[in-house]
């Protein structure tokens, strides 16, 4: 077999020259049609929970520039933008359930003018107290969605009779996904009704249903675009649609072209993030400290509405585990309804709230028994025996136990683990601490109907190549590697491959870009149809040279057959003379998964993604001040498509997945007020507060068992839990101001956290 | 009303007139259609608005674009010489210190003002030179890295 020419290379993104030029053009940067208004959504300054007893928009109506102010009353469909349930109004009508929920929406010439003529409205409402946090839901009763378990028969008798208990509690804290390109659409009138919109959002058929479904007009008549987005995460899933469907109905109605682009303050009140919860468990162990059973009751804040909750939560479980084998099991949820913004898909889905719990619990264990941690995970872990998850899939791929072993050995952490207990005993305030951690993330849409992509390829007469596919980019670098794959197969340089915009009048009926999977099912889907396209090809070359199409290859910008060479254009030009088709669609859907919700067991992963990382902190123990000096990470991705972008997925989602745990913290007030709705407010990690030890690897695989795209794995989201370990060292450094008593220490392990850790222990 | 402002932009004369309260970022993107320079916050929090105005790195969300009068302004646009990359976009390029993009001229226009004043940074130099800038995608350390090669490289 010949070597890859292009898949596996580690070569730059496909926008990496327009983006070091500021000529990368995001939706935002698009030239302005002549007449363009911009819309501003508006909502009441007071309240989170009420009937709205009244509307007065005369003094934003009367504003300056001010083209039209816009309500429910004023759209013609559905005033719905949720992405399952129907319950999310674009236009709140009747009553709020959160603050900051729009209610109305400004048209100006300018954008500054609307959003400050947004502000002139007087609306009042009846206020009611709202729920804003876990407790005040779990008080309330409020299960947003029915609550949901997999159980084990025997987990009540094999946690009574184990040898040891362990019980613990666990706030887990949500997170804004601050892309940095906020919320933005641009919508264009067209013909007969039709709307065109550029969104930024990692979901265009969702948008163009949306939209259509608010206009009444059919699918058919809206076309969605998406270039790139400026950073995504998960927050331009399901709440870009809002956003869309405003600046359509505002070009609907005045006939303009109209954009809404949220201010970042607006853009963090108004749009979704990741779930807090709170996890309450009770877990038996043998006398070797093996698990012998676990009860856990994981309680979501989901915000006002369904939104993607049911889907996420069931992923919580999906990762209660991490690697982990449960004997005996009894994962529950509850998803609560709170009066705050409704929750939604961050990098994860809900498996980091999982995960994050299963690892707490073990450095809880470890801590108890004065073992060390990373012993104890080990003894833990799925091996070929104990290999079955407690929603019924077998774990056939044990490789964490291989990564761990192999980092456990390059990060010294046996001996930094010695030298820190000796740095320790000496310094009374400074602690330092240490955790390797694994990950394993389960890569598939748990909704099996979602597991399916499209794509389609045109090769021109001149032998260039148009690509388009139904997966958005928004910086992981997917439009490059789906580019090498259809490189790979035609054997041209990836320099003849043009890369266009998501449309949903090229490819149809797509899922959202997210579960990771974006080149698992994309990279297929425009394989597939570059190999239509090559078979057809192949045929008129093995005519032309009197060999069996089998027979012809596809190399370096050559078609050969026998002695006889051709280069890949003159062959297209022949294919065109000869009246072959050159267009082709490719379709994928992923084999083998499957998963029955109403039993809990199934198969709904396609294939597991595994890493490990090891981190060391130093906390100052009466500042709580705390500072990651080390981290090594070890990750598996199959055989890389592109190395460059895989390892800048894993850098990029492990600093993520750090501020998640350490300094990323939501704070809503009591009337249900997002307090820090800016970066002055909300603290995402930037530059000095990443470690300058900073030590990233590949595993080095024989490939992915299950059959993907030149055996690769998907790496968007894994990587984000890779920090766990961060979280984990800091629980024991603090642990080691008192040996034997587990810290009570809540995520993200801010400063105030800490503190709070310290204070548990009742050491002076 | 208005202000009436000449200044030059990346070795240009331009002149125009804007309100006085309107921001640098909103001149340059909406008025001189220079759309590198982004608007990340609007709050001076995040850098992706940064350009250089009378050689200082400010964030032109910040400033208005009535004080550019009579000053120099540069920004991503006219960072390459012509065809010829500048070394830092070239190490950014080559060391794929970028995803998403849209902190991009940010950083550069960010590093680019550092080492003007400090050819040989530290590591800590340049991380804490750069922590006005934000990026959601990288996790920096491409991008530390990326400025360390070119510093390397423009010292000779
Ligand atoms: S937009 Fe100027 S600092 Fe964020
Ligand atoms: S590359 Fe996306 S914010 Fe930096």
């Amino acid at each position: 077999m010949k070597p890859l020419a292009h898949v596996g290379k580690a070569l730059a993104h496909d926008s990496a020259a327009l983006h070091v030029s500021g000529a990368a053009v995001y939706i935002d940067d698009i030239a302005e049609i002549e007449g363009t208004l911009h819309v501003a959504p508006g909502f009441a300054k007071e309240g989170a929970k009420g009937k709205i007893l009244s509307i007065n928009l005369a003094a934003a109506q009367a504003a300056e520039g001010v083209v039209a102010v816009l309500t429910a009353q004023d759209i013609p469909g559905k005033n719905d933008c949720s992405p399952v349930a129907g319950d999310d109004p674009i236009f709140a009508n009747g009553k709020i359930e959160f603050h900051g929920q729009v209610i109305f929406a400004v048209v100006a010439k300018t954008r500054d003018a609307a959003r400050r003529a947004a502000r002139l409205a007087v609306i009042e409402i009846e206020k009611q107290k709202p729920d804003v946090t876990v407790a005040d839901a779990l008080a309330s009763n409020g299960d947003l969605l029915p609550p949901y378990a997999f159980t084990s028969k025997g987990v009540v008798a094999a946690l009574k009779n184990s040898t040891h208990r362990h019980a613990g509690q666990l706030k887990i804290g949500g997170q804004e996904q601050f892309y940095l390109e906020g919320q933005v659409a641009y919508a264009i009138p067209q013909e007969k009704g039709g709307m065109f919109v550029h969104s930024s959002t990692q979901h265009p058929t969702e948008i163009q249903h949306c939209v259509a479904a608010m206009l009444g007009i059919d699918d058919a008549q809206v076309i969605c675009q998406c270039r790139r987005m400026g950073g995504a995460f998960g927050g331009k899933e399901s709440q870009a649609a809002q956003w869309a469907a405003i600046a359509a109905l505002a070009a609907h109605i005045t006939g303009h072209p109209v954009k809404c682009r949220l201010d970042r303050d607006d853009d963090m009140m108004l749009t979704g993030k990741r779930h807090d919860f709170e996890a309450t468990y009770e877990v038996g162990l043998d006398k070797s400290l093996r698990i012998a059973a676990v009860d856990v009751l994981l309680a979501a804040r989901c915000g006002y509405s369904a939104d993607l909750s049911a889907a996420i939560c069931d992923r919580t479980m999906f990762h209660a585990d991490n690697a982990y084998f449960y004997p005996q099991y009894k994962i529950a949820t509850r998803r609560l309804k709170t009066n705050t913004i409704s929750n939604t898909a961050f990098r994860g889905f809900g498996g980091p709230q999982g995960m994050v719990f299963a690892e707490a619990m073990m450095e809880s264990i470890a801590i108890q028994h004065g073992c060390d941690a990373l012993e104890l995970r080990k003894k833990n872990l799925y091996t070929k025996q104990r290999n079955t998850t407690p929603y019924g899939q077998k774990i056939d791929e044990h490789l964490v136990g291989k990564i761990m072993a192999t980092l456990e050995k390059t990060s010294s952490y046996q001996k930094r683990r010695k030298d820190n207990a000796k740095f320790n005993a000496k310094s009374s305030i400074l602690k330092k601490g240490l955790a390797l951690t694994p990950v394993k993330f389960g890569i598939s849409f748990t909704n099996t109907m979602m597991n399916q992509a499209g794509a389609l390829v045109h090769v021109y007469g001149d032998g260039s190549v148009h690509l388009n596919h139904g997966g958005t980019e928004m910086g992981q670098g997917l439009y490059q590697k789906v580019a090498q794959v259809v490189a790979e197969v035609f054997g041209i340089g990836v320099d003849k491959i043009t890369i266009t915009a998501t449309r949903t009048d090229k490819v149809p009926n797509t899922s959202p870009t997210a579960a990771s999977s974006g080149s698992d099912l994309n990279g297929m889907a425009a394989r597939n149809a570059a190999m239509a396209i090559k078979a057809r090809m192949a045929e008129v070359a093995g005519r032309q040279h009197g060999v069996h199409p089998s027979k012809v290859t596809f190399w370096d910008g050559q078609v050969s057959a026998k002695t006889k060479s051709s280069s890949f254009a003159a062959l297209a030009t022949a294919c065109k003379g000869a009246r072959v088709s050159l267009s082709a669609t490719g379709y994928y859907s992923t084999p083998a998964i499957h998963w029955d919700r109403a039993t809990g067991r199934g198969h709904p992963f396609f294939y597991f993604a595994y890493g490990a990382s090891c981190s060391e902190v130093l906390v100052d123990t009466l500042t709580g001040e705390m500072k990651v000096s080390r981290v090594d990470i070890l990750h598996d991705v199959g055989h890389s498509l592109n190395p460059a972008i895989d390892i800048g997925q894993i850098e990029g989602g492990f600093v993520q997945g750090m501020g998640w745990v350490t300094t990323e913290e939501l704070v809503f007030d009591a009337e249900g007020r997002l307090r820090t709705h800016a970066p002055s407010t909300y603290k995402i990690p930037c530059a000095s507060d990443v470690p300058e030890d900073f030590r990233v690897a590949l595993y080095e695989s024989k490939g992915n068992k299950a059959d993907t795209i030149y055996r690769s794995k998907a790496v968007g989201e894994p990587p984000l839990m890779l920090p766990i370990s961060v979280w984990c060292a800091v629980m024991n450094a603090i642990a080691s101001l008192k040996p034997g008593t587990v810290p009570k220490l809540d995520a993200p392990a801010t400063p105030e956290a800490i503190m709070r850790a310290v204070k548990s222990l009742g050491v002076k | 009303m208005g202000v009436h402002v000449r200044s030059t932009v990346n070795g240009d004369a331009v002149e125009f007139t804007c309100p006085e309260d309107e921001v640098l970022l909103d001149v340059l993107r909406n008025r001189l259609g220079l759309t590198g320079a982004k608007e990340g916050c609007g709050t001076g929090d995040c850098g992706a608005c940064s350009v250089i105005l009378d050689g200082r790195l400010v964030c032109s969300c910040l400033v208005l674009g009535a004080e550019m009068d009579g000053k120099v302004v540069e920004t991503i646009e006219g960072m390459a010489d012509g065809a010829k990359l500048h070394p830092l976009q070239q190490h950014f390029i080559d060391g794929a210190a970028l995803q998403c993009g849209v902190c991009t001229p940010g950083f550069l226009m960010a590093a680019d003002a550092l080492l003007r004043k400090n050819p040989d940074p530290t590591e800590e130099e340049i991380r804490f030179g750069l922590a006005g800038n934000l990026c959601r995608c990288t996790g920096y350390d491409k991008i530390v890295r990326a400025v360390q090669a070119a510093a390397k490289e423009m010292r000779g």
